[in-house]
């Protein structure tokens, strides 16, 4: 930890609330996102709101910035109410959100993105791009993550987005920081990290409103949590009360158990197999084997080449050395069609700019994959088939919409992700790849959305995970390749290794992989 | 903000209450064809008029939708123009080399035929190479087609020496005869490549394609879209588009030559865009092109009958067109605003 920005630390108000919402409601177009919602955070408090895919966290957070007004119900920051907050007001009372989609500038770098918020808030009219490199890499040696400053944000990856934005909201004067699913894409040193910044701007009165749908997460920061159920509060409590099977009850209303994966080891032809693959700073002599019914694992920590291993079999990033084997044969997978062909289907991971097409209907969204076989013997397309596979998805993966036609922008994160796997599941692929398949999805969808993806493994497709999520991994996969640095660090057969275990061989992998921290 | 085709699930009540723009350009069109029937009842809104109205606007439509199908990519095809007029002198010039003056109806036919198909031929042709340079060699839409516009002209220059080439009446009826004997051909010419445009984007794989691509490339990518293969497809059938014109125009003028109608392109953009079809891409219906027509022909026709008494009354085509368009930006944006405002912001996440 380095020098770190002062902070005025209002201790005279730590008694008072800074934050107070009092009964607020809020409808879209007959949906009712927020049903008489209060909410106190006082300074210095780690809140955090917990809730099913559409429950309505987002709309809180947004109308707690000033983005959303609600319907009725009013805001309380700093003892002044608002009877209709716009986003200024709420910058200016201190109020710093990441968005779930973290509204990045794509266009600027890295640390313009961290430094010029900072410097437009202070009116400075000449912006001192002198300072813009020193902001920067302050913020980012407070949360102990190294980025390169000069490059254009557009081009980083997820994990690091959310990096940027946290830095952003972390240099301003904040007195609450809201972060609404900002630690999705993080791993678990990232997210170590970030949480002992959190403690330490606590201690100086600065409060948090944390969404996450990874409840260990939530257990570990949070002082009070918040859990919503289609737009009521549920419960409003102190984190001692709780513990996850009761948070996840509380979520869902139901009790949740889930079983492992009953993979039946077979002798089959592997359907992939991929020999000393290596792609020359990316990843290194790769070498494993997917056969029908399996469910691979790999996890790794930001850095450790996965995504780039998952890119180079889908198509997209050009090995160097190495060979792809479908199905015993040699396979050239130069580009995303010849990946396609070869049967292989990809869940990307980030799901704004490579899985949706945010302002076409959720129907198209769904159907893109598999359009050229949903067509009349004319070729025309079959309306009827069209709709049968658009309502199928839509309930099989319970996409919350009450109107398919609606642009996939309309939907709650969650089950954005949720059309993303629809469209992919759809199009039947015989080796899937998903990155991230859960990200942002709730407990209780995500063991719906589990129970999927093993029956697509149980009716012989061979399926990769790409995952930071252990208990996931676990419940899901017969096996576990651990990636460190572009190699594989260790292959772990699923009964043969605990959570702890393969948390701890993940974090040493850390210290390893990145000493300075 | 226009909502993208209902491409399969008929929504009547949703599609009209989320398609502003469309019912802006329906009110639009209303108003001006009620006010022009009521300032010149005596001459607007009369059966000559309505001839006279169908007949000089079909080359613009085919071209807007064109320039249409090329912007819902997020690109655009400048090159329109100068593509019919490359194949419009092509097939003048097969029709003096094949159709002699005393030739029999069987070689007159035979002729023509190969005219035409000529003149689609250089028009894929030409489209192919535009999507060529967009699709492969990765140009930019607006400097790759302004390069061949520039290229194809210059071919055009090149092989009539800057002449007019006659196409000795062969295709005049094209310009001259009506269908049941009140419909102009080039009227019918435009309905029936309205439907078939209809059909392809709203019923086709390649249709949803088109809109998918242009609202998210790097999605459509990863969906396994054939990106420069739907490229190339759009700008071929925006050459081909050209190439119908050229037929009309060689119909109506009974000559081609390398320099005609080049304020079409900028007219024809006017017309996508006053149909609401977004230029970065994936929305815009060819409902919206058939009513924005509609409009500019009315308002123009209109001005022209208001104003003829006025030296210089025609020069206020142009000055009409402007204002109708201005209006109608003027007036989505102001929907969009408040669509946009906190209040109703879309949600993005
Ligand atoms: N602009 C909008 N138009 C229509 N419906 C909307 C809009 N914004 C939100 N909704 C609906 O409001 C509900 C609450 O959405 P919200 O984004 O707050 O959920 P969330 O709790 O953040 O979910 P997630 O965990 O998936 O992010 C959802 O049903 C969503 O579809
Ligand atoms: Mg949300």
């Amino acid at each position: 930890m380095t020098g770190r920005a002062s902070l005025p630390a209002p201790q005279h108000l730590m008694a008072d609330a800074f934050l107070t919402l009092n009964h607020i409601s809020k409808s879209f177009a007959g949906v009712q996102a927020l049903d008489d919602v209060s909410l106190v955070v006082k300074p210095g408090e780690a809140h955090c709101l917990v809730g099913e895919n559409g429950s309505g966290k987002s709309t809180l957070i947004k109308i707690i910035a000033g983005v959303v007004t609600p319907d009725s119900g009013d805001i309380v920051i700093n003892g002044r109410s608002f009877q209709r907050l716009y986003p200024m007001d709420a910058i200016r009372e201190g109020i710093q959100v990441i968005y779930q989609d973290f509204s990045l500038f794509p266009n600027l770098t890295v640390a313009e993105n961290i430094a010029l918020n900072y410097q437009l808030s202070r009116n400075v009219r000449v912006v001192r791009w002198g300072q813009v490199h020193q902001i920067a890499q302050t913020a980012l040696d407070k949360i102990g993550v190294r980025l390169p400053l000069d490059v254009e944000v557009e081009s980083i990856s997820v994990a690091d987005k959310q990096l940027v934005a946290i830095c952003r909201a972390l240099v301003q004067n904040a007195r609450l920081i809201i972060m609404d699913e900002a630690t999705t894409a993080l791993t678990e040193k990232e997210i170590r990290a970030l949480f002992r910044v959190i403690r330490n701007v606590q201690q100086e009165g600065v409060a948090v409103l944390f969404v996450s749908h990874k409840l260990n997460e939530v257990l570990e920061i949070a002082d009070k949590v918040m859990i919503i159920r289609n737009g009521r509060v549920v419960v409003d409590t102190d984190v001692a009360s709780l513990d996850r099977s009761k948070l996840t009850y509380y979520m869902t209303g139901r009790q949740i158990e889930e079983a492992d994966y009953d993979y039946r080891p077979t002798n089959e032809q592997p359907l992939l197999e991929v020999r000393h693959l290596s792609s020359r700073g990316n990843f290194e002599d790769i070498s494993f084997a997917l056969r029908p019914g399996e469910i691979l694992g790999i996890t790794g920590l930001l850095g450790s080449g996965r995504t780039e291993l998952a890119l180079s079999l889908f198509g997209v990033l050009p090995v160097d050395s190495g060979e792809i084997l479908i199905d015993g044969q040699p396979a050239h997978v130069r580009d995303i069609q010849s990946a396609i062909h070869h049967g292989i289907g990809y869940v990307p991971e980030d799901r704004l700019t490579e899985g949706l097409f945010l302002d076409q209907s959720i129907s198209r969204n769904i159907v893109i994959r598999t359009i050229d076989t949903l067509t009349r013997p004319g070729g025309l397309l079959s309306i009827s088939q069209v709709n049968r596979q658009v309502r199928y998805w839509v309930e099989q993966l319970s996409i919350k919409t009450h109107d398919p036609e609606l642009p996939a922008k309309s939907l709650s994160g969650g089950n954005q992700q949720r059309v993303v796997l629809a469209k992919w599941l759809a199009s039947k692929p015989r080796i899937l790849i998903l990155n991230g398949p859960t990200v942002g999805v709730d407990v209780g969808s995500k063991m719906e959305l589990h129970e999927i993806i093993k029956n697509l493994a149980r009716e012989g497709i061979g399926i990769l995970v790409i995952s930071d999520d252990i208990p996931e991994l676990l419940h899901l996969c017969n096996r576990i390749l651990l990636m460190r640095r572009g190699r594989v660090a260790g292959v772990f057969d699923r009964p043969e290794i605990t959570e702890a275990e393969l948390t701890a061989r993940l974090t040493e992998a850390t210290s390893m992989a990145r000493p300075a921290g | 903000m226009s909502a993208p085709d209902a491409s399969y699930k008929p929504l009547p009540k949703a599609r009209l209450a989320l398609d502003g723009n469309l019912l802006r350009l329906l009110i639009a069109c209303v108003t001006i064809f009620v006010a022009m029937s009521l300032l010149k009842p005596d001459v607007f809104p009369t059966p000559e008029n309505f001839l006279s109205m169908g007949s000089q606007f079909p080359e613009i439509g085919i071209l807007a939708i064109a320039i249409m199908i090329t912007m819902l990519t997020g690109g655009i095809d400048l090159s329109v123009v100068s593509v019919a007029n490359l194949s419009g002198v092509l097939a003048a010039l097969v029709i003096r080399a094949l159709i002699p003056p005393n030739a029999t109806d069987g070689q007159v036919i035979l002729g023509l035929i190969i005219a035409v198909a000529v003149a689609f031929l250089a028009g894929a042709v030409a489209g192919l190479i535009n999507g060529a340079l967009i699709a492969y060699v990765n140009l930019t839409p607006i400097l790759a087609t302004l390069g061949t516009m520039t290229l194809y002209t210059g071919l055009t220059v090149a092989m009539t020496r800057g002449n007019a080439v006659f196409a000795e009446n062969r295709l005049t009826f094209i310009g001259t005869a009506n269908l049941l004997g009140i419909i102009p051909i080039p009227l019918v010419i435009f309905a029936v490549v309205v439907v078939i445009f209809a059909v392809v984007l709203n019923r086709t794989s390649f249709g949803l394609k088109l809109y998918m691509l242009g609202s998210n490339m790097n999605a459509a990518r990863f969906s396994g879209i054939n990106v420069r293969r739907v490229l190339l497809m759009t700008y071929m059938l925006s050459g081909l588009l050209a190439a119908v014109v050229a037929i009309i125009f060689l119909g109506r003028n009974n000559s081609a030559k390398w320099d005609f109608a080049p304020s079409y392109v900028l007219q024809a953009i006017v017309v996508a865009v006053l149909a609401g079809v977004n230029p970065s891409g994936g929305s815009g219906r060819i409902a919206g092109i058939v009513l924005a027509i509609l409009a500019l022909q009315f308002v123009s026709t209109g001005m022209n009958m208001l104003l003829f008494t006025i030296s210089g009354g025609q020069f206020f085509k142009e000055f009409a067109w402007g204002a109708l368009l201005l209006i109608i930006m003027v007036a989505n944006s102001y929907s969009e605003g408040r669509r946009l405002s906190p209040r109703h912001k879309p949600k993005t996440d």
